[in-house]
């Protein structure tokens, strides 16, 4: 309930900052402020709902032998006995001045385990988008090259086939395949990072990442033909064509260079995929990102180390779209202009 | 595990009255091999569900890891349960989830599309906000959270998926019902004196149904994915309930000596994703009058 009024109240504000910056960025900002608030009030209560609070995290069975008396002081040194309000601005503050809890377990600040993991999952994340530009780009333009022709059917059913093989399965055929066959697996090995050991590191991400890059290939195969399809029915490209400009260079200058702005931004929407998909392939190949530091923590019921986590995830996916956005404001006078 | 990537592309379908139209969906190739895996996944399903082939839970140790055969179609598992059982019975469970999930989904988001829509203001600026949120977390991080915050059974899972994919309709059906709620014939039915209510049923509603049918299709291809995969990491539908995600997961350890183990459950789960996403290729082909961009 507080939280709907605590919505409701952030909106109006938003309504109003909204009606001081009439720029279309300044309210795109607005909005993703406004987002972040309810992602963190999203967690928060998640955090509340969680069978058993932070002091059956700390103890464990222990918890019940506690006397009323323990309980108590318990609750009010973790804060529970605090309206939830106050809870909420109270964790915020924590978490907006670095503090995202301890681990039980390990005894290290999340804020270490995040700084270790993340550069880990941005590593993957970004070699990931690689493959994925390097299979979806080509594919893309060699569909709308003679589109509704063989080659045509043929990228779109490859696409289509590769949408529906879920990652896991083909990571977990992928990586049985090596191990039993062909007796190659990096991964088995403890993971070095790639500044500690480049080419191993390099070997233990080629597997995920072509995982994932193969699952954000079609997207960004069918964006670059219906953008490639798209630019090429434009004026621009009849007078060009008109005025004699060699076909290659039609094709790459004028085509292909307007037909990648969508392109770029589907990129960065799959971000956010990326952090979802690194669940699955961390876990199944051993890669110590971010995702396993979700999946750890829900293993091991540190509901503290998963909020915080999840909570870094949120805010960085929608970080990366509102960059994503501004950039494509910048890059394509067109949506300044409108 | 595609779903994310599919979220922000919705379908582009104008918005279309229910006709006859929808039939041609199953006139084109993608749209008949469709119809047709996913009548096999049907038939396999109902077996599953009411319980007329094997046991799917029935152990017999003797019979363990054997490969297919005669009496065992799909081979055994470690426990020498029968592989062929529990794909239908897994099937059964993927498309319970599925059918749970979507319908909620649809629901709920429809309802708050077309009342951000249609109403505006306040409203609109609400639903936006809960959308933005839900959006800003990774569909499977979502699930996964939701999932393993509950209690665990197949209709919590349901419940995260459904949660996870509500923005998603709400955001489908509320651009048509921006542009239609200004329609003449929305407006001459206002003025005629029908209530704004039953306007937006009467009037809105069948006129974004086409791209309704479309996002069903292709969401309940994505709620499969979700919790195949939600399974595979252990947080989705519990043991000894058959899932096909934990068949994978229960397959990758055995995969040198037992590969079909592997093969059953990862090909049941590829057909009925593959059915789904032709189904819902072929239908928005048929529904959209510019011809899917095809």
């Amino acid at each position: 309930m507080e939280g709907l009024g605590l919505l409701s109240a952030a909106t109006g504000l938003s309504h109003r900052v909204g009606a001081l910056g009439r720029h279309p960025a300044a309210r795109r900002v607005g909005e993703a402020v406004l987002t972040l608030i309810g992602v963190s009030l999203f967690t928060f209560v998640l955090l509340r709902v969680v069978p058993g609070d932070q002091i059956t995290a700390a103890y464990g069975t222990a918890a019940g032998d506690l006397s009323p008396e323990q309980l108590e002081v318990l609750e009010s040194y973790y804060g529970l006995d605090e309206p939830l309000v106050s809870q909420y601005f109270g964790w915020l503050g924590g978490v907006l001045t670095g503090n995202l809890g301890i681990s039980a377990t390990s005894h290290l600040s999340v804020l270490s385990m995040t700084a270790q993991a993340l550069p880990i999952t941005v590593e993957l994340a970004v070699l990931a988008i690689g493959i994925g530009l390097l299979l979806g780009v080509p594919g893309g333009m060699l569909a709308a090259s003679r589109p509704g022709r063989a080659r045509d059917q043929i990228s779109q059913l490859t696409s289509l086939v590769a949408l529906s093989v879920p990652s896991f399965l083909l990571a977990a055929a992928v990586s049985s395949w090596l191990v039993d066959t062909v007796g190659w697996y990096p991964n088995g090995e403890g993971f070095r990072t790639l500044a500690e050991d480049p080419a191993l590191n390099l070997q233990q991400m080629l597997l995920p990442s072509l995982v994932l890059g193969i699952s954000i290939a079609p997207p960004i195969l069918q964006t670059t033909r219906a953008a490639i399809l798209s630019v090429r029915s434009e004026d621009y490209i009849r007078t060009a064509r008109a005025k004699g400009v060699p076909d290659r260079r039609l094709q790459v200058r004028h085509i292909l260079r307007n037909a990648l702005i969508p392109v770029v931004t589907m990129s960065g929407l799959q971000f956010g995929f990326l952090l979802g998909g690194a669940l699955v392939a961390e876990q199944i190949f051993a890669i110590p990102g971010i995702g396993r530091q979700v999946l750890l923590g829900l293993e091991q019921k540190e509901y503290a180390v998963v909020q915080s986590t999840v909570l870094v995830i949120a805010a960085m996916f929608v970080l990366v779209n509102l960059v994503t956005d501004l950039l494509y404001r910048l890059v394509d006078p067109r949506i300044r202009a409108s | 595990m595609s779903a994310a990537a599919d979220m922000h592309e919705t379908p582009e379908v104008a918005p279309t009255r229910a006709s006859g139209r929808w039939v041609n969906a199953f006139r084109t190739p993608g749209g008949i091999v469709g119809l047709t895996l996913m009548a096999l996944v049907a038939v396999l399903a109902i077996v599953g569900a009411t319980g007329i082939g094997p046991d799917p839970s029935a152990q017999d140790v003797r019979e363990s890891l054997q490969g297919p055969n005669g009496s065992h179609w799909f081979g055994t598992d470690q426990f020498g349960r029968d592989i062929f059982a529990r794909v239908c019975s897994g099937l059964a469970n993927s498309m319970r989830i599925a059918l749970v999930s979507v319908t909620a989904a649809a629901l709920g988001g429809v309802l708050l599309g077309i009342l951000a829509g249609y109403f505006q203001g306040v409203v609109d600026r609400v639903v936006g906000v809960i959308t933005n949120v839900l959006f800003a977390f990774p569909s499977l991080l979502l699930a996964l959270a939701l999932a393993a915050t509950l209690r665990r059974s197949w209709l919590t899972v349901a419940i995260a998926i459904a949660v996870v994919y509500l923005p998603i309709f709400a955001r489908v059906a509320r651009g048509p019902v921006l542009t239609l709620r200004n329609a003449e014939y929305v407006l001459a039915a206002t003025a005629i004196g029908r209530s704004r209510l039953s306007t937006l049923f009467a009037h809105v509603l069948p006129n974004i149904l086409g791209i309704l049918v479309v996002q069903v299709t292709l969401s309940l291809s994505w709620a499969i994915l979700t919790e195949a995969a939600l399974s595979f990491l252990g947080f989705g539908t519990p043991p000894p309930a058959a899932s096909l995600g934990g068949m994978v997961y229960a397959a990758q350890t055995l995969t040198s000596v037992a590969p079909w183990m592997l093969y059953a459950p990862g090909a049941a789960l590829i057909l009925a994703v593959v059915g789904l996403n032709l189904l819902g290729d072929g239908l928005r082909a048929a529904l959209d009058p510019r011809g899917g961009g095809r």
